[in-house]
């Protein structure tokens, strides 16, 4: 069995019908990451984004999460009470097919880190700043399955060995072996 | 390094296509700050006074306001300058929204536009990409429709546009400039857009503002949040709704509208119904807003909810603003259904939400009077909501009557004759006011209502009390916590001020307090327009907070220069005067600074002239309101003071 392991999970709490969409959660989330911090202000660098749609009374705040390197191969519309949800309006990721959640001048990806910093802050800043709010911050305490149990990772490697062959899977090891050697 | 602003315009010349980023002078900045400061400049060297609204030469400028694009709260104001059609004198129209900001992050403080498109356009600003576009296929679409389908046509959802509507295309003298859930709607300003053949102003920008020193700008910022949540908290005892909280929430937030709806003027500005409210209409109009509205929405950066999305059954959504929530309601004496339903057409047309309902209330006075007949209105429905429906229909074409009222009351009023101008009763230098009539002269007022060049009451007063309190112990509660007055003695005016005997209106506050009381006021609201702070978080409220002592503190911090309480008066009075000096050049007189004369039943001539006497006096301007060469030298406007020696507006 794994062990099972206590971790804290950090929730922000996004209620769509009170988003007044003024924004000040990307105003404040990219002069937050700023260099020097809150040297500059630019929406397009925040790791939140409103999407506003006023006249179909849309208004999604939604957090930058893990960078997709591929589009999907379907694209999704929601309607929920009669409105009806552009495709991608509620994931997370900075992927091809859109230029939310990345740099402007690089085009690397952003990532919501929490407001990450020393010293620790109470609540992200999205959340202090939302004071209508449509954001509210969370923590909890959840048991999660840290380690992951050997005999699974072996079910995964057979697998692998069977469609590709001993050889290829050690050699594809060996390599990716060397080129992580710096990080 | 520019801090707080780009250090760039966009010039724009439509009748060549030109397009150029123009590098700015920071001198400039810290002289005239920003917004309507740099733009009253440009206006001053650029369009000479023989200029007409309607020419080529004519500029129409959409300056960001300094402060648009930093973290600074609730600062998202377009200070749109021009010449007026309908005033013909230098106009500054505002919007909030999310325009100006969007501006600053493409990379410009301001749109600089001259000539004439012989073709309707639209402009494309993308970062350094700047595309004039065909925009022939949006002819005649509504304003808010026209937003939409470029924001479609461009792929861009995050585009925030800029557009008129029918009325603006047809030179409507009080056509507006929709944008979002703003709009620039006095003076006519879509108007001089639609003469320059441009329907639209796309923006999207994804560059960075800097601000001078981060931690020191933030740390004001908190302290700005703190005190909005503390004012939301505890609503100021003793005033209006309207008054109690920052902002104008009472519009789309607030049902009870006992206070305007009886204090107001009905109708073209003439019946006041003292005991309209009642239980019934409380129900009947908070069910109206109730099945409308959608949501309460709020500017950019701004945790204020004023406006609202409103879907009238049956018709699409637009954003409903402040007063107009009233205003073709009452002109038609017609209930909120009526008014929230017709301001939906309005919108899309693309008119001012003040002028336009009187406008209609006035001809149909004039109907009544038989100066206008059916020979002047053929076809003129029965009912009267139809009636102003069908008006509105024909003054954004300009068809038949329309094309007359499309110049607003003053001008159609000499166009119609045969007393038609009795009618026209409701202007200040040519403009319509807000439908108020009242018993005595109130001398605050009359001094704002004379010398206010934004020629909108609500775009001056602020600060001070409208009105005293009964008690001094009411007076002593209130002046405690005012640390937003410039000077102590404020708190004595109103300390002293009583609703009756001695000490009351008119003659207390006393000529030498009111000039004061409104100078002050008058500052801030030009600090605002200057930075692009919404004057519901500053100078349109009592104990607002940007006030006088923070001020210096946020600009000097953002924007990188030395500045502070002295430095800032003197910087808002220089472009004040500039504002002036442009008018001034115009022809603007005296003679021309006159409220509506039924403005108060009981006036006092006398005391009258006392006021703007002395109100020129301590401005630095002579007796016809003309800043003095002494004065213009002292501001260092001595570029004016040779102009108006070399045309004999003055002499040394």
């Amino acid at each position: 069995m794994a062990e099972k392991k206590k971790k804290t999970v950090k929730t922000i709490k996004v209620d769509v019908d009170k988003c007044n969409g003024c924004r000040a959660c990307e105003m404040i989330c990219s002069a937050f990451h700023a260099n020097p911090r809150y040297s500059s202000n630019n929406p397009a660098r925040a790791r939140i984004r409103v999407i506003r749609h006023p006249l179909k009374d849309i208004y999604v705040p939604v957090y930058a999460g893990e960078n997709a390197r591929a589009e999907c191969l379907g694209r999704d519309k929601y309607i929920i009470e009669g409105k009806e949800y552009d495709e991608c309006a509620f994931c997370r990721s900075a992927c091809p097919s859109r230029d939310a959640f990345k740099e402007p001048d690089s085009g690397l990806p952003l990532k919501c880190d929490m407001c990450e910093s020393d010293p620790t802050l109470k609540e992200p800043l999205c959340v202090q700043w939302c004071i209508t709010d449509a954001l509210t911050y969370e923590e909890r305490e959840e048991e999660g399955e840290e380690e992951p149990r050997p005999e699974d990772i072996e079910v995964g490697l057979e697998a692998l060995v069977e469609k590709f062959g001993w050889e290829k899977i050690q050699d594809t090891i060996n390599r990716l072996m060397q080129s992580k050697k710096g990080e | 390094m520019r801090y707080a602003e780009t250090g760039y315009n966009l010039e724009i010349d439509l009748s060549t296509g030109n397009i150029e980023r123009v590098e700015t002078d920071p001198r400039d900045t810290e002289l005239y700050l920003g917004g309507l400061g740099t733009n009253a400049k440009i206006l001053w060297e650029r369009v000479p006074p023989e200029t007409q609204p309607f020419s080529p030469e004519n500029l129409l400028i959409f300056g960001a306001g300094l402060l648009c694009g930093t973290p600074a709260i609730g600062c998202n104001r377009t200070i749109l300058t021009s010449l007026s059609p309908q005033t013909e004198l230098m106009a500054f129209s505002m919007m909030g929204g999310f325009w100006a900001p969007e501006l600053k992050f493409a990379g410009y403080d301001k749109v600089i536009l001259r000539g004439k498109s012989p073709d309707l356009v639209y402009l494309w600003i993308h970062n350094d990409q700047v595309e004039i576009r065909d925009a022939s296929h949006l002819r005649g679409k509504g304003a808010v429709e026209t937003q939409e389908l470029i924001r479609q046509e461009l792929k861009e959802p995050n585009a925030q546009v800029a557009a008129i509507g029918l009325a603006g295309e047809n030179r409507v003298f009080f056509a507006s400039i929709e944008q979002g859930r703003s709009s620039a709607s006095r003076q006519g300003l879509g108007a001089v857009m639609g003469d320059k053949g441009v329907k639209a102003i796309a923006v999207r920008g994804t560059k960075d503002i800097h601000v001078a020193r981060p931690a020191e700008f933030m740390e004001l910022m908190h302290e700005v949040m703190e005190y909005i949540k503390f004012r939301e908290a505890n609503p100021i005892p003793g005033v209006i709704p309207i008054l109690a909280r920052l902002g104008s929430p009472q519009e789309m937030a607030v049902h009870d509208e006992k206070w305007h709806t009886e204090n107001f003027m009905w109708g073209n500005a003439r019946v006041r119904r003292r005991d309209f409210w009642n239980e019934e209409i409380a129900r009947a109009w908070k069910e109206t807003m109730e099945s409308m509205q959608n949501r309460l929405i709020s500017c950019y950066n701004c945790p204020l909810k004023c406006g609202a999305t409103i879907t009238p059954p049956g018709h699409s959504t637009y954003m409903m603003k402040c007063f107009s929530k009233l205003t073709y309601t009452m002109a038609a004496f017609s209930d909120l259904a009526f008014g929230l339903t017709i301001a939906q057409r309005a919108t899309e047309y693309g008119v001012d939400g003040y002028s336009t309902p009187q406008v209609m209330a006035f001809a149909l006075e004039l109907y009544e009077a038989g100066i206008l007949t059916d020979q002047d209105m053929p076809g003129l429905p029965e009912g009267n909501e139809d009636r102003f429906y069908w008006l509105l229909d024909r003054i954004v074409r300009r068809e038949g009557i329309g094309d007359i009222l499309a110049d607003g009351t003053y001008w159609a009023a000499k166009r119609i004759g045969k007393g038609a101008e009795a009618f026209a009763h409701n202007t200040i230098k040519k403009h319509e006011q807000l439908p108020l009539k009242l018993g005595m002269l109130n001398p605050i007022y009359y001094l704002m209502y004379c010398t206010g060049e934004k020629i909108n009451i609500t775009q001056i007063e602020g600060q001070f009390p409208q009105a005293p309190f009964p008690t001094r112990e009411e007076r002593e509660a209130f002046v405690k916590d005012w640390f937003q007055v410039p000077h102590e003695r404020f708190k004595q005016y109103f300390l002293d001020w009583e609703p009756r005997g001695e000490k009351s209106m008119p003659f207390y506050p006393t000529v030498e307090m009111c000039c004061d009381i409104v100078d002050w006021m008058e500052k801030m609201h030009y600090i605002d327009d200057a930075m692009g702070v919404c004057s519901g978080l500053s100078s349109f409220h009592l104990k607002p907070p940007y006030h006088i002592h923070n001020y210096p503190k946020i600009i000097s911090a953002g924007a990188g220069f030395d500045m502070d309480e002295e430095k800032l008066s003197l910087a808002a009075k220089r472009y004040r005067t500039l504002v002036r000096a442009n008018n001034i050049r115009r022809g603007m007189r005296r003679k021309d600074e006159v409220p509506p004369e039924d403005h108060w039943k009981k006036r006092f001539p006398e005391l009258e002239k006392q006021l703007l006497d002395a109100y020129y006096q301590m401005k630095g301007w002579n007796l016809d309101g003309i800043p003095t060469t002494r004065t213009l030298r002292e501001l260092g406007l001595d570029y004016v003071a040779e102009d108006f020696l070399a045309r004999g507006i003055l002499e040394e």
